[in-house]
Order: structure tokens, then C-alpha cells, then sequence
């Protein structure tokens, strides 16, 4: 059924279809309508989940935990500050593989303050033991949340949906939410086989000393790589229900004998691939978006750049003082390769500056032969101090 | 008798209760908060879940692979026992069971870092009884102190010294602010008074909504007295006043532990090496000790504590009688 949906209500109704039986959450822009919208289909009864309106996103991480392993799907959502207040909690639910899916409504980390999107706030997670994956529109954004759940539940671990503050969650598209029975055949009740049980009693979350750690660390581990399959298997299973793809863990399209490749991660891909449709000063040009960041595909992405010269990641997040963070990780996946294509990084889009059509042509035009230092591409001179240029 | 002997195990095993928390767990001889949470455990269990905060409790019932508790038990992390409790309840309501949900913490994880928590739990109304094991410091990690920790008490973080006389503020009074929440009912206990604990906990399982319980707890370690002695010093902070045992519901004052004859500060103080420094030849030790018994002697008439030749023996009464005293 086609609907003309904001994102935001889109993912709370793919929510409800999941059948989740607790959410918490506390509002922060641009996650709030998201909570909202779960909150109005609760009050005009079209969805019977425990929503707990919490003090905190400390606490909404915290209540999904105990919901979770209590024996109820559990799901909450976040953005930029929340997400950061929930850090500690997010690296002990996925070290407790707790099975549970959170929205990040990608936006900028403060200070300077901004409301608006990049995605400086689930990179700063990155190493929390989620499973991040990254939505290009809002059709994916409804199918990853539904997917999650699955992926989730499969392999007991954490997985965070990243969708763009904004330009995703506040933006009206055509969806098509799928039919409750589409998702309930899709998606089995949910089952924790370390459910709390009076009658099975477990202990859960002990104390483990140096001769236990590393090798609890490594099943952790392990289950994320195991993710590396499941995913793209998960997205198949999708699409015979609905029709649909999301592009498993590394969506490729373009020309496919291009020598230049072009990765991103989220909505930007769609002005990217508008970019390359409609102005010819690109060229030949393969688009990659990089769905899955956690676990990261580098496999599929050493066979996603065979034939390239030089790959260009633009990226909306930067560690200070090093590099672009995907930007790094592109360069270490593809260092393995023979003849590995000339990789050029630049951040983009920070703090929701806008991205537009002609930006990678002229980013494209402007490459050098050989990669200079990471930078932020869409600099403006004039507002910067003199000294600084 | 018969000339039979009986082990302490046997009995132990041969005993009716249920035992949430079984020996064998690693806490310090003389431990008050192990105490207080096996005779919570024996009363509220078995159909219960727990969420228990990072601290002691912790650390010494669950050195992985081993664990000394016997019903389902959760630790996530330091301060969020209010919000993963709070979530636990919601599923066990999505799911339309009746099994109960505790919370453990320790002064730590309750008066301080995991408050907001608490009071986040409290103010939605989920159905928790969290249980404050009060032994009036961070004494996992080493005697520090916290907003539990009594006026004038030593810690490694307010220690006595030339210039200071231990900690110079006051014991946070939670009881009172849990009670501001309006919750259907909050209590203060001790392990001096174990038939009152069990008590507390049977009526705090059976009003509907969120309820609390304090129970004073001793820690030999941190406060510097003989592990044998733990019961003796836990009935000294009641008979004193300085740990008054009441009852409230939706704020107000139910039900207190009256004193005959409330005990002299100094009984209580002068067993415990975290209060040694007051008794120095010092006008300032002199002055601190006037203060703890000022201290005592508010709660006595705050809480209406005084039983005059009516009230209970507290020696050997081990109850609470309801509907004593007044909120002033």
C-alpha cells in the first residue's frame, strides 16, 4: 500500500508492524517524530506496545535492555546528544548481546551546536558493537527497521538504523508499508533463549575476570563478522516478501565500466546519483553506498572497486586531527588489493550544510592525480580567519 | 536433642525458606549488605526478576562462571538499575505476567550516580520495589565517600586530618525525597531487625505501584569495626536514632520503630573506626559528637520516635508498630 508518509511516521508504523512490545524513548530533534508518531498510534489504539515516555536517553537505552532481556522486542530511538548520553549503555547492551534495533535520526554532535544532519553521532559509536546499517531514502528506511528486528533476533546483537536527520525524517515520500502479514511471515515472534525465568534462572552481566574476557570479546566479534552474510541474506529474504531490495551490505550501481568510483553513506547517494544522471561533466561514474558499515564489508567492497582507478569517499562525519573515519577504513579494505585504486576522502555536508547537484562534478574535476590530505571539501574560504588558510 | 548434632550446611539446607542468594558468594565476614539481601531474596522470591547495580553486591555474588544467586538475576551497569528495572516491568506487563521486579543498588548507585533513574522509575509509577542497600559509602571500590555517608564519618575521600573532621556535610535524607514522589510506599529497615525486613518487603510486593526500601547495612571494612559486631553496630544506629525505622505511604508518615529509651550517639560512634577521630582531646571532635547527637535527637522528634513507657522494647520487639508518629 502506497502512502504519502513523512519518514518519520513511515518508521513508526514499520515499527508497530514489527509487533514491538516496549518503547522508550526521550524526544531530540530530528528524532522526536518519530516517539511522537509511535505515541499517537498507541493513543488511537492501532498499536498496543508499552511506549515508556523515560527522564532520559541514558534511560530509554536502559529500559530496552531490561525490556529485552525481560522477554519483549524493544525498540528506541535517538540523535547526536541522545545518542552520545546513551554511549555507555550502547557498549553494554551489544556486550550483553541484548537483541534490540534503535533509530538514529543522523545529526550533528554539538559544539558548535546544530541541529542539522551529518553523521558525526553513529560514527562516534561506531566501535560500540552495533550493527550499523545506513538508509539512502525512506522506502530502506522501512525495510532495514523491519530487517533488523530479524538480523537482530538471529544473531543477538544490537542493530542501529541510521537515517538522515531531516532530509529523511522530516521529508515526504511515497512508501510502501508493507501488509501486517507480509511482516509477520517475515518476521517470527520475538524469542530470547536467555530470557529472565523465575523458573530457568540465569545469571546475566557478571563480573568476568582476565581468563574469560578476550575470548567473550571474540564471540562478540564473531557474531558481528557472521553478520557479514546474514545481512545480504536477511535483504533477500525481504525482497521475495515484498519486491525489494535495500542492496544488502554495499549497494553498487552506475556505469560498470567506470575508473572512477564515488562512496557514501546515507541520503546524499540519491543527489549523487541524480549528479551522475543528469550532468554530463561527471563521466562515467560507479556509485557505491556503504548500507552496512557495521559489520564492514570489506570483501565485497575489494569486488565492488575491481576495474577502478581511483574511488572517492565523501563521507559526513571527521575524526579531528587523523582522517575521515570511513575514508580510513575504504583505504585499509582496499590496501589488500593488488593494484588498489588511488582512494581521495572528503567530508561534506557538516553540520546539514547543503549537499547540491554540481558538488561532485566540481569535486570531480577539481582531483588531483594523486590523493591529498583528507580535508572538508566544501570549505567556505571567506569565513575562515586568515591565518587559518 | 538427643545427643544429635546437625551441621551448619545441613541446616542451612534443611531450612523451609526460599533462598534467592545461597552461600558461597565472596562478600567480607561480617558483610551487612549480603545479609540484607538474602533475607530480601527469602521473602520476595521466588517469582521475581532482579536488576542489580554495579557495587559489591555485584562483584562478590558473580565471578563469571559462578554465581551465588538462585533466581534470575540482571546487572547492566552503575547508574541505570532504575530505568533497566523500569523496562523489565514494562515487558513482563506487555507480556500480561505477574512475576516481580527488584532492583538492588548500593547508597552509590542509589542516592547518587542512579538517582535520576530511580526517580524516573518512581514518577511513572512502574511496579519495582528497589531495594537501597545502604552501607553509607562507595565501598566497592575502596571507602569513599558518598552523599550516604554520615556527617563527620572518615572516608579515603573526606578523611579526618589536622584541618578536617571527616566528611563535613550531611547524610542526604533519601527517604524523604523518594517519599516526595508520592509512591504508595517507602521504608526504612535494617539487618539489625531481620523479621522487619521480610516484612517491609512482603508489604512492599504487595501494594500496587512502585515502592522502595532502605536498609541499613553495615560494612565491617568501611566503617571500621569487628565483622562480629555487625548486628550489634546496625541495632546501635536505630536505638540511637540516627537510623530510624518508619514506614510511609503516598508521603506520609505510617508506621515507626519507637525507642524506650534512645541510646547516647557515643554507644554507636565509639565502635566504628570511621568516627576514632572524634573522640581525640579535641573541642572540635567535642562539638562534632554534640552534632550527631543533635542529629539523633531531630530524627527522634521528627519521626515522633519517643515511645515514653508504652512503646516496644527494641531490644527484643524486632517489629514495627504502625501508626506511630507524626510527620513534622
Amino acid at each position: 500500500m502506497r502512502l504519502p508518509l513523512e519518514g518519520s511516521q513511515a518508521i513508526a508504523r514499520a515499527v508497530v508492524a514489527a509487533r514491538a512490545q516496549v518503547v522508550a524513548a526521550y524526544p531530540i530533534t530530528p528524532q522526536t517524530h518519530i516517539v511522537e508518531h509511535i505515541a499517537k498510534l498507541v493513543a488511537d489504539g492501532e498499536a498496543t506496545c508499552e511506549l515508556v515516555s523515560v527522564e532520559s536517553e541514558f534511560s530509554a537505552a536502559s529500559v530496552v535492555l531490561g525490556a529485552a532481556v525481560a522477554g519483549s522486542r524493544a525498540y528506541t530511538a535517538t540523535a547526536s546528544q541522545g545518542l552520545l548520553l546513551m554511549g555507555e549503555v550502547l557498549y553494554n547492551i551489544a556486550g550483553l548481546r541484548v537483541p534490540l534495533v534503535m533509530t538514529v535520526a543522523n545529526r550533528a554532535v554539538s559544539a558548535p551546536l546544530s541541529i542539522w544532519n551529518d553523521q558525526q553521532d553513529s560514527m562516534a559509536m561506531r566501535d560500540a558493537g552495533w550493527v550499523q546499517l545506513y538508509c539512502s531514502d525512506n522506502q530502506e528506511a522501512v525495510d532495514t527497521t523491519l530487517q533488523a528486528f530479524r538480523i537482530a533476533e538471529t544473531l543477538e546483537v544490537p542493530v542501529m538504523v541510521c537515517v538522515d536527520g531531516f532530509t529523511l525524517t522530516h521529508t515526504l515520500e511515497a512508501i510502501d508499508l508493507p501488509a501486517q502479514e507480509q511482516v509477520d511471515h517475515f518476521l517470527p515472534p520475538y524469542r530470547f533463549a536467555r530470557t529472565l525465568n523465575p523458573r530457568n534462572p540465569l545469571s546475566f552481566g557478571t563480573l568476568v575476570a582476565p581468563e574469560y574476557y578476550a575470548e567473550m570479546r571474540q564471540l562478540h566479534h564473531q557474531a558481528l563478522l557472521d553478520a557479514l552474510e546474514l545481512i545480504p541474506a536477511v535483504d533477500a529474504a525481504w525482497q521475495e516478501v515484498s519486491g525489494r531490495s535495500c542492496g544488502g551490505l554495499l549497494r553498487v550501481e552506475g556505469d560498470p565500466a567506470a575508473r572512477t568510483g564515488v562512496l557514501t553513506l546515507g541520503s546524499i547517494f540519491g543527489t549523487l546519483a541524480d549528479a551522475v544522471a543528469i550532468d554530463p561533466a561527471c563521466g562515467p561514474v560507479r556509485l557505491m553506498h556503504l548500507r552496512s558499515f557495521r559489520p564492514f564489508p570489506a570483501a565485497a567492497l575489494r569486488a565492488a572497486c575491481a576495474g577502478l582507478e581511483r574511488l572517492v569517499v565523501l563521507e559526513r562525519a571527521i575524526s579531528p586531527g587523523a582522517s575521515g573515519i570511513v575514508t580510513a577504513e575504504v583505504r585499509a579494505a582496499l590496501a589488500e588489493l593488488l593494484k588498489p585504486p588511488c582512494v581521495h576522502g572528503f567530508a561534506v555536508g557538516l553540520g546539514g550544510r547543503d549537499v547540491p547537484l554540481d558538488l561532485l562534478p566540481r569535486l570531480l574535476a577539481s582531483l588531483p592525480e594523486t590523493p591529498g590530505p583528507f580535508r572538508i571539501f566544501d570549505l567556505d574560504p571567506d569565513k575562515l580567519p586568515q591565518e587559518a588558510l | 536433642m538427643n545427643g544429635q548434632t546437625i551441621s551448619i550446611e545441613a541446616l542451612r539446607s534443611q531450612q523451609p525458606r526460599y533462598a534467592g542468594l545461597t552461600a558461597g558468594h565472596r562478600a567480607c565476614l561480617g558483610c551487612g549488605q549480603a545479609l540484607a539481601a538474602r533475607l530480601v531474596t527469602e521473602a520476595a522470591g521466588p517469582d521475581v526478576i532482579v536488576a542489580n547495580a554495579t557495587g559489591c553486591l555485584e562483584i562478590f555474588t558473580t565471578p563469571w562462571p559462578e554465581s551465588a544467586w538462585r533466581l534470575p538475576w540482571l546487572h547492566s551497569l552503575f547508574e541505570n538499575t532504575g530505568a533497566v528495572a523500569a523496562g523489565m516491568e514494562a515487558a513482563l506487563k506487555a507480556q500480561g505476567k505477574s512475576t516481580k521486579v527488584l532492583a538492588f543498588g548500593g547508597d552509590g548507585g542509589t542516592f547518587d550516580i542512579g538517582f535520576q533513574a530511580l526517580s524516573g522509575m518512581l514518577e511513572r509509577g512502574h511496579e519495582v520495589l528497589y531495594v537501597c542497600y545502604d552501607n553509607e559509602a562507595y565501598m566497592n571500590t575502596g571507602i569513599q565517600r558518598s552523599s550516604s555517608t554520615p556527617h563527620a564519618a572518615a572516608t579515603t575521600t573526606s578523611p579526618a586530618g589536622r584541618a578536617r573532621m571527616g566528611k563535613r556535610h550531611l547524610k542526604k535524607d533519601i527517604l524523604a525525597i523518594i517519599a516526595a514522589h508520592h509512591i504508595p510506599y517507602a521504608a526504612t529497615a535494617s539487618v539489625a531487625y531481620p523479621a522487619d525486613v521480610r516484612k517491609k518487603v512482603r508489604r512492599a510486593l504487595a501494594v500496587p505501584g512502585p515502592s522502595f526500601l532502605l536498609v541499613h547495612s553495615p560494612c565491617p571494612l568501611g566503617w571500621g569495626h569487628d565483622g562480629a559486631l555487625s548486628i550489634e553496630v546496625a541495632r546501635l544506629a536505630v536505638e540511637t536514632g540516627l537510623f530510624p525505622l518508619v514506614e510511609m505511604e503516598r508521603g506520609s508518615l505510617v508506621g515507626v520503630l519507637p525507642l524506650r529509651a534512645p541510646k547516647p550517639v557515643r554507644d554507636y560512634l565509639a565502635l566504628q573506626g570511621r568516627f576514632a577521630h572524634l573522640f581525640a582531646d579535641d573541642p572540635r571532635a567535642r562539638e562534632e559528637l554534640a552534632h550527631l547527637q543533635a542529629l539523633a535527637d531531630a530524627n527522634i522528634e521528627r519521626y515522633g520516635l519517643r515511645a515514653g513507657g508504652a512503646g516496644l522494647d527494641t531490644e527484643s520487639a524486632d517489629t514495627v508498630r504502625r501508626g506511630g508518629g507524626q510527620w513534622a
